[in-house]
Order: C-alpha cells, then sequence, then structure tokens
C-alpha cells in the first residue's frame, strides 16, 4: 500500500508550548487510519498543521508524493484534500445549497451538478433540506453538510475532525456508516480524529494513539480496541 | 392589578430619572462659557435640568405603566416585512422622475434645494452605503474608517482636475482606482486583524489621511481646503450662461438648476450601477466567498479560499465606490476641505448600514434616505423657533435622531431594518 500522506517527525508551537513532538504517521491509499487521544493531546493541532496552520517547526509533510510541508493553506486545499474542520464550521446563514457551492469554490464548478447528485445520493437528508439555512439543521444533519461540502471537491483524501462531536449515539453511528460505506465504494482515503475511540477503531483500519503531543502507540484498528492499555485509557471510562 | 402596576412603573420611573439625573448633571445642569476675561465661567442652568429630569420621569412612566407585564413572556416581535417586489421598481420610477416633478411644481428656483441637498445629497449616501455595505455587510470586515476613502475621491479629483486639465469623465474612474488602491495598501498589512483590532486600525488610518490632508499644506492648502477647481459639464458643455454652455447649445434658457438636475442623474446612475455590480457579485463565487468569509473564516481557509485575496477585493471594492462618492461631492460642493471627512462621516455611513441591516440593498438605501433626510428636514422646522425661543437651532439634534434610530432599531428590529438575507440562488421545481 503506497502512502498517501505521509507525515515524518512533525513539530508545532503555540508560542512557546509545544503541541506536537515529532510526529511520525502515513494514511496509505483507500485506508481509514484514525487518530485518537484525550483532550489536548494534540490531535486537532496535528489535523490543522497538515493545512498548515499552525505551521509546522520541523518535519516534513508530504500528500501523494508532493512536499506540501510550507505550502499556502489555500493551496493545500486545492490538491485534492479535504477538510471538515472541528465543530463542522458550517456557514450558518447561507442555505444548504450555498454550503455546497463553497464546498466546490476549488474543483470549480465544472462537474458540480454530478457532485451535487452524488452526494445527495449518499445524504438524501440534506436533499431536503436544500432551501434551509445551514444554521437552522440539526446537529447531525450540519455534520452531513460539513462532510458534505467536504466532498464537493472531489477529494482523494478526507480530513475528519471529532464527527461525533455533540451528536446523539444513533446519529453518529449513522455518519461512521457513512464514512465506512464511502472508503469502501468510492475508495476514498480518511484520516478520522476522533475522541469516540470505541466507534473510531471499529471503523478504521489503522490507528494511532497521541499522548502529550507524541504517538505512543499504532497498529491495526481492532488490535487496538483490544489493547489492555488502550482500553484502560480510553475505552472504559479512563480508568487508569 | 392597576395598582400594582402603577407601583411598579412609578419604581421604574423614579430609576430612570435617578439615572438621568446623573447623567446630565455633569452636562446640562452647568454650562461652562468664556467671560469677559476669556476664562471659563459655571453658568448654572438649573430649570432645563429639572425639565429633563420630568421629561425622563414622565416618559418613563408612561412607558411603564402601558407596556404590560414584563414578567409574561411574549412572541417575538420581530417579523419579516411582506415581500414587495414592485417596491423596487417604484422607487426607480419615482426617482427618475422625481427632479423634473420638483422643478414643474414649486419652478426651477425653489427646487434647487429640493433636487441638490435631498436629491443628490441622499443618492451619494445611498452610494457610500452601498459601497461600505460590501466590506462590512457581506464580507463582514469592520471598517470604521470609510471617510478616508471618500476623501482620497474628492482630493484626487479637486487636485488633479486643474492639474491634468482632464474632464470628470475621465477622472471619474481614475478617483474610484485611487481610492481603491488606497484600500489595497491599506488592507494588505491590517488584514491578518480580526474584528475589533481590523476596526480599530482603520479608524486610525482614516485620522491619518485627515490629519495629512491638514498639514500637507503645499498641496491641499490645509483647512481652507480647495475650490475654483473645474465643475461639472454636459459632455463637454459647460453649465454657464453665454452661447458656449448647456443651455444655448439645447435653445433652453439657461437656469442653475440644469447643473444640479445632471448631476442628479449622474449620481442616481453611478448609485445604480453599484447596487447592479453588488447585486450580481453575490451571485459570483466572488461574492459568495465574500459572505462565508463573514460566516466562518477557519471554515474559508479548509474549503481552500485564499481569504487575503477575499479580503483584499471586498476592501478595494468597497473604497472604490466611496472614491467615486467623493469626486461627484467635490462636484457637487465646488469645494473640498478635511472637516468633510471626520470620523463623524465614518460613523453616519456606517450607521446607514447597519440600520439598513448588514447586507441588503433596500435596507441600505431606506436607512440613508432617514438618516440624512431627516437630519436636512430638521433644518426646516423653523417654526420651532416660535415654540423654544429664537436661538433655538433644530439642526443641531441631529444626533439626537440617529440615537433615536439606533434605539428604535434596537427595541423593534434588532438585526436591521431588512434583516432576512435572500438566498443567492433561486432553485425551481426539482428540488
Amino acid at each position: 500500500m503506497t502512502a498517501l500522506l505521509s507525515i515524518t517527525g512533525v513539530t508545532a508551537f503555540y508560542g512557546a508550548v509545544q503541541a506536537l513532538r515529532g510526529v511520525d504517521l502515513e494514511v496509505g491509499k483507500g485506508e481509514i487510519v484514525a487518530l485518537i487521544g484525550s483532550n489536548g493531546a494534540g490531535k486537532s493541532t496535528l489535523m490543522m498543521s497538515i493545512f498548515g496552520a499552525p505551521r509546522v517547526r520541523d518535519g516534513k509533510i508530504l500528500f501523494d508524493g508532493q512536499d506540501i510541508t510550507h505550502m499556502p493553506t489555500h493551496e493545500i486545499a486545492r490538491l485534492s484534500i479535504a477538510q471538515s474542520p472541528e465543530g463542522r464550521r458550517i456557514f450558518s446563514r447561507m442555505t444548504v445549497y450555498e454550503n455546497l457551492q463553497m464546498g466546490a469554490a476549488v474543483a470549480g464548478y465544472a462537474g458540480f451538478e454530478a457532485n451535487l447528485e452524488k452526494v445527495f445520493a449518499i445524504f438524501p437528508r440534506l436533499k431536503e433540506r436544500l432551501k434551509q439555512r445551514g444554521g437552522t439543521l440539526s446537529g447531525g444533519e450540519q455534520q452531513m453538510l460539513a462532510i458534505a461540502r467536504a466532498l464537493m471537491s472531489n477529494p482523494k483524501l478526507l480530513l475528519l475532525d471529532e464527527p461525533s462531536l455533540g451528536l446523539a449515539p444513533l446519529v453518529c453511528k449513522q455518519i461512521f456508516e457513512t464514512v465506512k460505506r464511502l472508503n469502501e465504494q468510492e475508495g476514498l482515503s480518511v484520516f478520522l480524529v476522533e475522541q469516540d475511540a470505541h466507534h473510531a477503531l471499529k471503523l478504521a483500519h489503522r490507528a494511532y494513539v497521541l499522548v502529550n503531543g507524541a504517538v505512543t502507540m499504532s497498529g491495526r484498528g481492532a488490535d487496538l480496541l483490544r489493547d489492555p492499555k488502550v482500553r484502560a485509557a480510553y475505552l472504559e471510562g479512563g480508568a487508569h | 392589578m392597576p395598582a400594582e402596576r402603577f407601583v411598579r412603573a412609578l419604581r421604574e420611573a423614579g430609576w430612570a430619572t435617578l439615572v438621568v439625573a446623573g447623567l446630565s448633571f455633569p452636562i446640562i445642569a452647568y454650562r461652562a462659557e468664556p467671560d469677559f476675561n476669556n476664562l471659563l465661567a459655571l453658568q448654572p442652568r438649573w430649570p432645563l435640568f429639572w425639565q429633563f429630569c420630568a421629561a425622563a420621569f414622565l416618559l418613563r412612566f408612561l412607558l411603564a405603566f402601558w407596556s404590560g407585564d414584563e414578567t409574561k413572556a411574549k412572541a417575538p416581535r420581530e417579523k419579516n416585512w411582506p415581500k414587495l417586489p414592485w417596491l423596487g421598481p417604484l422607487a426607480l420610477v419615482f426617482l427618475t422622475i422625481y427632479p423634473l416633478a420638483v422643478v414643474a411644481l414649486l419652478g426651477p428656483q425653489a427646487a434647487l434645494k429640493w433636487v441638490d441637498t435631498y436629491g443628490v445629497q441622499i443618492l451619494i449616501y445611498v452610494l457610500l452605503g452601498w459601497g461600505l455595505n460590501i466590506t462590512v455587510g457581506l464580507a463582514g470586515l469592520l471598517d470604521l474608517g470609510y471617510a478616508a476613502f471618500y476623501a482620497v475621491g474628492a482630493y484626487a479629483y479637486a487636485l488633479l482636475a486643474p492639474a491634468t486639465g482632464l474632464g470628470f469623465w475621465a477622472l471619474l474612474p481614475v478617483c474610484g482606482l485611487l481610492a481603491a488602491f488606497w484600500g489595497f495598501c491599506i488592507g494588505f498589512p491590517i488584514l491578518r486583524l480580526r474584528g475589533d483590532y481590523l476596526a480599530i486600525v482603520t479608524l486610525a488610518f482614516a485620522e491619518i489621511v485627515r490629519i495629512v490632508l491638514i498639514n500637507w499644506d503645499v498641496v491641499t492648502h490645509g483647512e481652507a481646503g480647495l475650490f475654483g477647481f473645474p465643475g461639472l459639464n454636459f459632455f463637454g458643455l459647460p453649465f454657464i450662461p453665454g452661447p458656449r454652455g448647456f443651455a444655448a447649445h439645447f435653445g433652453l434658457p439657461f437656469q442653475g438648476i440644469q447643473k444640479q438636475i445632471f448631476l442628479y442623474y449622474l449620481v442616481l446612475v453611478l448609485a445604480l450601477l453599484a447596487n447592479l455590480v453588488s447585486l450580481r457579485l453575490r451571485r459570483l463565487p466572488l461574492g459568495r466567498a465574500w459572505e462565508a468569509l463573514r460566516e466562518d473564516e477557519i471554515a474559508c481557509r479548509a474549503l481552500g479560499l485564499d481569504t487575503r485575496n477575499i479580503k483584499l477585493t471586498a476592501f478595494a471594492l468597497g473604497a472604490f465606490f466611496a472614491g467615486i462618492a467623493g469626486c461627484l461631492f467635490a462636484l457637487r460642493q465646488g469645494f473640498v476641505s478635511p472637516s468633510a471627512f471626520t470620523f463623524s462621516e465614518s460613523a453616519l455611513i456606517l450607521a446607514i448600514v447597519v440600520l439598513g441591516g448588514g447586507g441588503s440593498q433596500l435596507g441600505v438605501a431606506v436607512a440613508a434616505v432617514f438618516l440624512v433626510g431627516a437630519s436636512e428636514l430638521l433644518r426646516e422646522l423653523t417654526f420651532l423657533k416660535s415654540v423654544f425661543g429664537e436661538n433655538f437651532d433644530p439642526a443641531q439634534y441631529r444626533m439626537l435622531l440617529v440615537g433615536l434610530a439606533m434605539v428604535a432599531m434596537m427595541n423593534f428590529r434588532p438585526r436591521g431594518l431588512v434583516s432576512t438575507r435572500a438566498p443567492t440562488i433561486k432553485l425551481g421545481a426539482t428540488s
């Protein structure tokens, strides 16, 4: 399996505070890779630093063989990496349709209609809500919209930051199933950052555990799920 | 129940009176005036102070007494305006025949004020409002120094017209481009700032422009300002009496108002053009990117939008229209000085945009008509002198109107006159 995204020795700082301490990570083509860890471990920082904000201080980020470590954020977004950011960040005063249009801003409007149909096939709910303002959607629908918006740019790699945040377990499950389907049917590679370790590990082919800005464990999702240390720290109420 | 309500209203009125008394004590009870030795002497004005307190008490009491029970939940008061698709065309027809109708009704002499002050001036503010609406309403960049770009346009015309010998047709776009250029220059370093920080820097920039205009005597003639630059002409025909003028060429009798009417239509066309550009741009990717930027900057970046360029275009295009408005201002006044471009000017334009409900074209136009028109109308209320005495100048109370408008807005339409944002795309039956 060739690596689509490879991160080597990445460090990042917020002022004097070191958030990432030399992270090595790889996402292969057609793979779902999960990154789990507790609050403040640096999961979202790593995700954002792939997009260049915050900029990494040392290390290298390659996407599809291309060095994107020092590329401006908007140019990285043009390389068929799409992001569904933490907290969803949909445009709440714009309609669902306009939100989806914004997602296609990078890919251009050539394949817009086809992409739209594709997205509706994945999230039929959005088609019903097309004229509604983003802010009036339910949390789950907003998350669907955030993913759909990211998919509008025809990405090879989807970065998903905390898709389960603030969602009911059932909705959450739905979202994860959709991600799985996207991966199986479209061959989409997914890099998932998630606090809900149980679901994330079940979904992912491989996973990494991030503690204090460094990867402490990695392996197949199913293996980590059975690992006693992971179970103790992330799956059983954090009882050490 | 009425007794209880009476007591509560009394209590509220008491508090309101205390607040008013505290606020007005230093500014109303004593007035500092220079005496013969040019020293400041305190002049007591206690009767006026008591009048204010009494008025506050009475108003608050009546309001509290009639407004009913505050403890019960009320249905939201804000309703959407009914959709009035004929309103735009109707306004357009009215604006087109307005100057001619006024001349026909009042005669060319009396109509001058109505065409110039109420027509041209208000339309310039509408143009300014629509320009600032791009920056503030659409892109969400709070610009407190919009008057700076207005000044750049006005001074560009006043300085370049005599220096280059070019007519205003050539200089009009130049004024706009120069203002846009400055918008671009100031935009580059400061667009990394957010929200209130951006606002402060734009405010400072406007002050810098004004102070440069005051102190760069050699070029700008300081506070004295610039005048005597070439005025308006009708495609090369000046508005002067005599054989070479506009009137003689078309076989009309010469009248001073012809120039104002032409300027009126010029401003009207340019304002409509600004409106058209805003409306078109909102449907294009650039305009939608502005709105997305206002909603969420981080999401924009995650979607691969170059936020810097988007902000710069919004800033520069807003400044462009201010430059055009500045040029028109110079043509209207025939005189430009730094005192026309103070912070209160920026604040007025911003008030127009905010009152109109950011992002709405019609709301901004209505707000401009109200804020500028009403404060001009105050000058007309000379009959009030017979009530309040000879020294009463109603025009001094214009800021009170702005305040009243803002309070009324907060109370009745907290998101601006026209607060609903129309989707840029109408979807057909397919969905």
